[in-house]
C-alpha cells in the first residue's frame, strides 16, 4: 500500500526553487496496475523516485505499508529498495562490465543470498524474461529490448511487491516495447503492484488506472476500462 | 572475488594513473624499509662498537676534592693505593669484579723492529671486563702469571701485525719490553671499538700487574675498572665505590670530583635513547614519503569514485547499504597499497641483501652498510602501509557512499 499525502518536492537551482512536485496526494493499493502520464517536466520521474525511496519528499508524508518513509535511516531505505521495490529505468542502468547474470544477481548479493542459490534464481529470472541463452553476455552485446529485459529481471530479483518503471519503453522500438509491456501485464496478473511512467497512450491503455501529472500537480486520476 | 575482478578492470582502465600510484607507494614503502634497516644496522654497529671497550663496566679515575673535609682543604689530589682496593670487594657487595690498571710507554722490540707503544699492567679479570678475548691458541693473563710475576704479554691484534707481520703466529714468541724478554701468550681477537680512554686495545699490550710493579714500581693506581653485579645494581655499585673511597681517603662522600667515573651503563642508556631518536627520525622520513604515496592513492580513489558515480548510483538503487559501498572502496585502496607495498618491500629487501654482500674494510662505511631487516621492522612497515591504505580509502569511500542515486542516474 502506497499512500502519498500532499507530497511535494522542491529542487534548488542555485537560489531559484524549482517545484517538481506540488502537493500530490494519491493512494495505490497492492496489486494495482497504474500508468503515470504527463508532459515532459511535469514531475513523473520525481514521483517515481519518491515512491521508490531513491529520494525523499520536501513536504507532505509518504507511507509505504503504513510506515512513514521520511524518518527512516539510510540502511532501512536501502533494505526497502533492495527487497520491496524493483525499479526499471528508461536507460536500463545496467553495470556495463558485468554479465547479464551478474547484473541480475546484484540485488541478491546485497540481500546476502548465497552464491549458488543466487545464480539459479538469476537464471530462472532471465528465463522468465526470455533471455535464458544470454546469461553470460554483457550489456554491450545485447539489444536495447534485451537490456531492458535484463533490467526487469534484476528488478524482480528479490521478489519485490512493487515494480516501478520510468519510461521503460522510451528507448525501445515498438516491437520490443510491446514485449516489455506484456511482461508488466504478466507481473500484474501475478499479483504485483506495477506503476509505469509512459508517454505512450497504447501502453497507458493496458493499465487499469491512469494518473495525469501537469506542472507537478496530479490533475486527473481515472480508472481505465 | 567480484571486488578483485573490478580492481583489475580499473587497473586496465586507469593504467597510467594506477602505475604511478602503485610506484609512489612502492617507493614510499622501500624508503621506510631501507631507512629503518640502515638505521637498525647503524644502531647495532654502534652498540657493538660501544661494547668493544667492555659491557656494563665503570672506569674510575682519581681526581681532586672540591670540598674541605675532616680538616683537609679543598683541591687535594686523591691517590689510590692498590692495597686498598680489596675493600671494594669486601664492603660493596654490588661490585662483582674489579681490576686496577697502570700504563707506561715502552719500547717493544722483535728482531730489528722497535716500536714505542703503551703497555698496560692489569689483573686477569681485565680481559673479561674490557672485552679483550684471545685469538685461538692464546690466552689472557692468568692467576699464575700474577703469583709468579711472570714476564708474559698479550698483544693487540694490530700491534701483533706491526711487530710480527699481518696475521703471523705470535704466541710463544719472545718480545723485548724495554730490553727485558717477555713471552707472548695471547693476541687479542679483532673487535670493533669506538670508545676508549687510553688508546685502542688493538694497539696496546697487556702484562700482569705484578710484573708491571716489579718493572716500574708505581706508587699509585692509575685507574680502576669495575663491573656491578647487575645493571640494576649499577647505581648502588657506584655509590658504594664512592663510599668506600671516601672513608679510606677521607673526603666528603658527596664530593663527586674526587673520582671521574666513566659509567658505560649510563652512557649506553643515553646512547640507546639517542639511537631510538635517530631511528624514529629515519622512520618518520620514510613514513612521510609513504604518506605522499598515500595521498596519491586517495587522489586516484577520488577520481575513481567520480568516474564510477553512475555505477555507485546503480548499486545504491538496487539496495546496497552505504557500508557495502564503503567497504568496496576501502578494499580497493588497500589492495592498491598492498600491491605497491609488496613491490617496495621486496625491492628494499633485495637491496638490503645486496648491500650486505659488499665487502667493506673501511670502518666508517661499516656503520652504513650493514642494514638489518627484522620482523619488528616488517611489522612496523606493514602496519604503516595498512594505516595509509585505510586512510586513503576511507575518505573517498565515504564520498562514494553518499552519492545521490537520482543525481547519479539522471544522465546517460
Ligand atoms: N536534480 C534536480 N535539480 C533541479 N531541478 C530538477 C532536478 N530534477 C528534476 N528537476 C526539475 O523538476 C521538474 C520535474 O522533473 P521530472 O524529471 O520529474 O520530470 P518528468 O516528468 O520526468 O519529465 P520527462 O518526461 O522529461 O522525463 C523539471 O522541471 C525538472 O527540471
Ligand atoms: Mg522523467
Amino acid at each position: 500500500m502506497i499512500e502519498l499525502e500532499k507530497v511535494s518536492k522542491v529542487y534548488r537551482m542555485g537560489t531559484v526553487p524549482v517545484v517538481a512536485l506540488d502537493g500530490v496526494s494519491v493512494e495505490i493499493a497492492a496489486g494495482e496496475f497504474v500508468s503515470v502520464l504527463g508532459p515532459s517536466g511535469s514531475g513523473k520521474s520525481t514521483l517515481m523516485h519518491l515512491i521508490g525511496c531513491l529520494d525523499t519528499p520536501s513536504g507532505g508524508t509518504y507511507r509505504l505499508d503504513g510506515r512513514r518513509v521520511e524518518g527512516l535511516k539510510r540502511n532501512d531505505l536501502a533494505e526497502i529498495r533492495n527487497r520491496k521495490i524493483g525499479f526499471v529505468f528508461q536507460n536500463f542502468n545496467l553495470l556495463g562490465y558485468a554479465t547479464a547474470l551478474e547484473n541480475v544477481e546484484l540485488p541478491m548479493v546485497y540481500k546476502k543470498m548465497r552464491g549458488r542459490e543466487r545464480k539459479s534464481k538469476a537464471l530462472e529470472l532471465l528465463g522468465l524474461v526470455g533471455l535464458g541463452d544470454r546469461a553470460v553476455h554483457r550489456p554491450s552485446e545485447l539489444s536495447g529490448g534485451q537490456r531492458q529485459r535484463v533490467a526487469l529481471a534484476r528488478a524482480l530479483a528479490n521478489d519485490p511487491e512493487i515494480i516501478l518503471a520510468d519510461e521503460p519503453t522510451g528507448n525501445l522500438d515498438s516491437q520490443s516495447g510491446r514485449e516489455i509491456v506484456q511482461l508488466f501485464r504478466k507481473l500484474h496478473q501475478a499479483g504485483k503492484t506495477v506503476i509505469v511512467v509512459t508517454h505512450d497512450k497504447t501502453i497507458a491503455a493496458e493499465t487499469r488506472r491512469v494518473l495525469n501529472l501537469f506542472d507537478g500537480k496530479l490533475v486527473s486520476d481515472s480508472p481505465n476500462h | 572475488m567480484h571486488l578483485i575482478i573490478q580492481f583489475f578492470r580499473e587497473l586496465s582502465k586507469e593504467k597510467m594513473r594506477m602505475f604511478l600510484t602503485v610506484s609512489a607507494i612502492a617507493w614510499g614503502a622501500a624508503n621506510v624499509v631501507l631507512l629503518l634497516s640502515v638505521g637498525e644496522g647503524l644502531g647495532r654497529q654502534m652498540r657493538r662498537g660501544f661494547h668493544g671497550m667492555g659491557e656494563n663496566i665503570m672506569i674510575a679515575f682519581p681526581g681532586q676534592t672540591t670540598k674541605p673535609y675532616a680538616g683537609f682543604g679543598a683541591g687535594r689530589s686523591i691517590r689510590v693505593r692498590e692495597d686498598d682496593l680489596p675493600l671494594l670487594e669486601r664492603r660493596v657487595p654490588e661490585i662483582a669484579q674489579y681490576s686496577a690498571e697502570w700504563i707506561r710507554d715502552v719500547d717493544l722490540k722483535v728482531g730489528e723492529k722497535i716500536q714505542r707503544e703503551d703497555a698496560l699492567g692489569v689483573y686477569p679479570v681485565y680481559g673479561e671486563l674490557r672485552n679483550i678475548l684471545p685469538e685461538s691458541g692464546g690466552r689472557f693473563i692468568d692467576k699464575l702469571d700474577m703469583d709468579r710475576r711472570r714476564r708474559v704479554i698479550v698483544l693487540g691484534n694490530e700491534l701483533r701485525d706491526d711487530l710480527f707481520g699481518a696475521g703471523a703466529e705470535a704466541v710463544g714468541r719472545t718480545i723485548m719490553v724495554n730490553n727485558i724478554p717477555f713471552t707472548v701468550v695471547g693476541v687479542m681477537q679483532k673487535k670493533m671499538q669506538t670508545s676508549c680512554y687510553s688508546g685502542h686495545d688493538k694497539d696496546d699490550s697487556f702484562i700482569p700487574s705484578t710484573t708491571f710493579q716489579t718493572m716500574f714500581s708505581p706508587e699509585y693506581v692509575r685507574n680502576v675498572v669495575f663491573r656491578p653485579r647487575s645493571v640494576a645494581e649499577a647505581p648502588a655499585a657506584k655509590e658504594g665505590f664512592y663510599r668506600v673511597m671516601a672513608s679510606r681517603y677521607r673526603f666528603h662522600p658527596e664530593d663527586k670530583e674526587t673520582f671521574w667515573v666513566w659509567d658505560t651503563i649510563e652512557m649506553g642508556a643515553i646512547a640507546g635513547k639517542v639511537f631510538i631518536g635517530i631511528e624514529l627520525f629515519l622512520g618518520v622520513i620514510g613514513a612521510l614519503t609513504l604518506l605522499v604515496g598515500g595521498i596519491g592513492v586517495a587522489n586516484i580513489m577520488y577520481v575513481i569514485v567520480k568516474e564510477r558515480t553512475r555505477e555507485i548510483g546503480i548499486k545504491i538503487a538496487v539496495g546496497a547499504r552505504p557500508s557495502v559501498i564503503i567497504v568496496q572502496f576501502v578494499l580497493e585502496s588497500l589492495l592498491t597499497v598492498a600491491i605497491g607495498g609488496a613491490l617496495g618491500i621486496g625491492l628494499a629487501l633485495s637491496l638490503v641483501k645486496g648491500i650486505n654482500l659488499i665487502p667493506i674494510s673501511h670502518e666508517a662505511m661499516e656503520f652504513l652498510t650493514r642494514p638489518v631487516f627484522s620482523s619488528l621492522l616488517a611489522l612496523v612497515c606493514i602496519s604503516l602501509l595498512g594505516v595509509i591504505g585505510l586512510l586513503s580509502g576511507v575518505f573517498p569511500a565515504r564520498r562514494a557512499s553518499t552519492v545521490d542515486p537520482v543525481e547519479a542516474l539522471r544522465y546517460e
